[in-house]
């Protein structure tokens, strides 16, 4: 499992990608991994606006649909359109080109919420324990 | 034996977490002379007596056989070919529930796919759902799908007041929870123009039916456009019967047609069970409610059938399912599937037709009768409204002596439509029928 450096990570598996203002966001290896196949992705349209922590995508695997959470507030400016014809994107390249979509930030100090990979991936390991009980 | 889970031990603890002593502290808001009222009930029969008394009772009703009936709003009374009943009786149909293990149930699956399939057909959508309970539940269900489209984000549907009274009394009922109003209704005036009007940013949906309450047809060219500039969807309720003459709304820009799906075959009957018939676009599919049966290969390549898009449904999405009654009609499903595969396009069209010149007949019989008059400000379809120069409940009590089942009264839905009757006419109301009832309106009225 892939935990890519230079992202900033939310606990509910979603990763954010910070480019002057704007910020690409995505769901980790792991999240895409838990899913298995995605069917169907669910996004929003260019123009919503959300807060932190308000659900703006849903992914359908063929036996779940799972709610996607947005890590920062703002206004989404662009849409990964190939998700619609080719949702399998989302499990084959969670970090590159299965991204969901672009925000132009409301808030950049939001990101201080965020964990960094490293964090990230202790995380992981600390949740997984806790799966083990 | 029947098998009891709790035993004393657990209803103590349930009876502690409740707070009462006994299980007939339970019941103490019931009036006490009403826990256990003593049933005058007559002696037992034996079973040709009972058959002879329930026999006598069902003489009682004025039915349809025995009456000529020019009451629609609603529920209709149209022919149903032989071969209807032949297949929906056989055993392997006979359930109401959609069935979940396709290597048991091919058969069902297989004719709701068709029934789904004819209902794309008929209405110009691309995806149907496997039917909801009824016409009235089918509507409000648009309306919720509409708002999830929407994101939940905005709060009124807007909704024509010459949609079925019913209908939209269930959305009504059905929105509570949510926060949804429906608003548009509340004068009979209010038109087209004036809905369109209403519809703003806030408007989830514009729901219009046609042929509407009245019978008339609506012109819906260039609705769906305003309604989607003001970026709400438009649901139609639609006669399915009436597609078979007119233009489907997927044609003029639908996003949802709904309605009621009894008139496919399914009898006139107090209570139902009817079905209602949900059709959406693709690019909706996802939001769409109910169950939703679909076609592919099995590991051998061959057609199968199984339910699809379950993702959407309760048991996986909880409460934030696309809807909470995953239900269906699967046997007036079925029977709507067979109804319309044994008229075909030319049929339908054909019973379509005969209704619309039968209709057209009768109203025109009625406008020449003395102190009736037509009321036709549009095209209709089957029904049509009556002025009368008496209270559609006094004309109706003398048309059943006549052995005529007079038409809804209009004043029953719409307060200050006072002598006003709601007229049907199908291809089973003969010229016969409909000459005997001018001359029973005749002889009340002189």
């Amino acid at each position: 499992m892939k935990v890519e450096k230079q992202l900033l990570y939310a606990e509910s598996h979603e990763w954010v990608r910070l480019e002057d203002g704007e910020a690409v966001v995505g769901i980790s290896d792991f999240a895409q991994e838990e899913l298995n196949d995605v069917v169907y992705v669910e996004l929003p349209e260019v123009g919503d606006t959300f807060e932190a922590g308000e659900m703006f995508a849903t992914v359908e695997s063929v036996k779940a649909a799972s709610d996607v959470y947005i890590p920062l507030s703002g206004e989404v400016v662009e849409v990964n359109e190939a998700l619609e014809d080719s949702p399998e994107l989302v499990n084959q390249s969670p970090y590159g080109d299965g991204w969901f979509v672009r925000i132009r930030l409301a808030d950049p100090s939001e990101t201080e919420t965020l964990m960094d990979a490293d964090a990230y991936a202790a995380y992981l390991v600390e949740e997984a324990d806790k799966g083990e009980h | 034996m029947p098998y009891v889970p709790h035993g004393d031990a657990d209803r103590q603890v349930m009876l502690n977490a409740l707070g009462v002593r006994r299980v007939d502290d339970l019941f103490a808001g019931v009036p006490e002379h009403l826990r256990y009222p003593e049933l005058l009930l007559p002696e037992p029969l034996s079973e040709p007596e009972l058959m002879a008394e329930l026999a006598a009772m069902s003489e009682t009703n004025a039915d349809l056989r025995h009456f000529v009936s020019f009451l629609g709003a609603g529920a209709y009374y149209h022919y149903i070919p032989s071969v209807v009943e032949q297949i929906v009786s056989r055993s392997e149909f006979y359930t109401a529930y959609t069935p979940y293990q396709p290597e048991i149930s091919q058969g069902t699956l297989q004719g709701i796919f068709e029934y789904q399939s004819m209902i794309c057909a008929l209405t110009g959508m691309d995806a149907s759902n496997a039917s909801h309970y009824d016409g009235a539940t089918a509507v409000a269900e648009a309306i919720v799908m509409a708002h999830n489209v929407k994101r939940m984000k905005r709060h009124t549907a807007v909704m024509s007041p010459l949609v079925h009274p019913e209908y939209r009394a269930t959305a009504r009922t059905y929105v509570q929870g949510l926060d949804v109003t429906v608003a548009g209704d509340d004068a009979i005036g209010n038109d087209l123009e004036a809905l369109l009007q209403r519809v703003d940013d806030d408007t989830i949906c514009l729901v219009v039916q046609t042929p509407n309450f009245l019978g008339e047809l609506e012109d819906l060219r260039g609705v769906a456009e305003r309604v989607h500039e003001a970026g709400a969807l438009l649901v139609v309720v639609a006669d399915p019967l009436s597609l078979g003459l007119f233009k489907p709304p997927g044609d003029y820009g639908a996003d949802i047609v709904v309605g009621e799906g009894q008139a496919l075959g399914n009898a006139v009957s107090f209570g139902g069970p009817y079905l209602g018939f949900f059709a959406t676009r693709e690019k909706l599919v996802h939001k769409m409610a109910g169950r939703v049966v679909g076609e592919t290969v099995d590991v051998e390549g061959k057609r199968g059938f199984v339910l699809t898009l379950a993702a959407r449904e309760q048991h996986i999405r909880r409460e934030r399912a696309t809807s909470n009654i995953c239900s269906n009609q699967a046997l007036n499903a079925l029977t709507a599937a067979v109804y319309m595969a044994a008229l075909g396009k030319r049929g339908l069209r054909k019973v379509a037709e005969i209704c619309y010149h039968r209709a057209h007949y009768a109203a025109a019989q009625i406008a020449q009768v003395p102190g009736f008059d037509v009321v036709a400000r549009k095209p209709f379809f089957k029904e049509f409204v009556v002025q009368c120069p008496m209270p559609v409940e006094a004309l109706n009590r003398h048309l059943l002596e006549w052995g005529i089942i007079g038409g809804y009264d209009l004043a029953r839905a719409y307060p200050g439509t006072q002598n006003h009757m709601l007229v049907c006419v199908t291809e089973m109301t003969t010229r016969a029928g409909i000459d005997y009832f001018i001359e029973a309106l005749r002889e009340v009225s002189a």
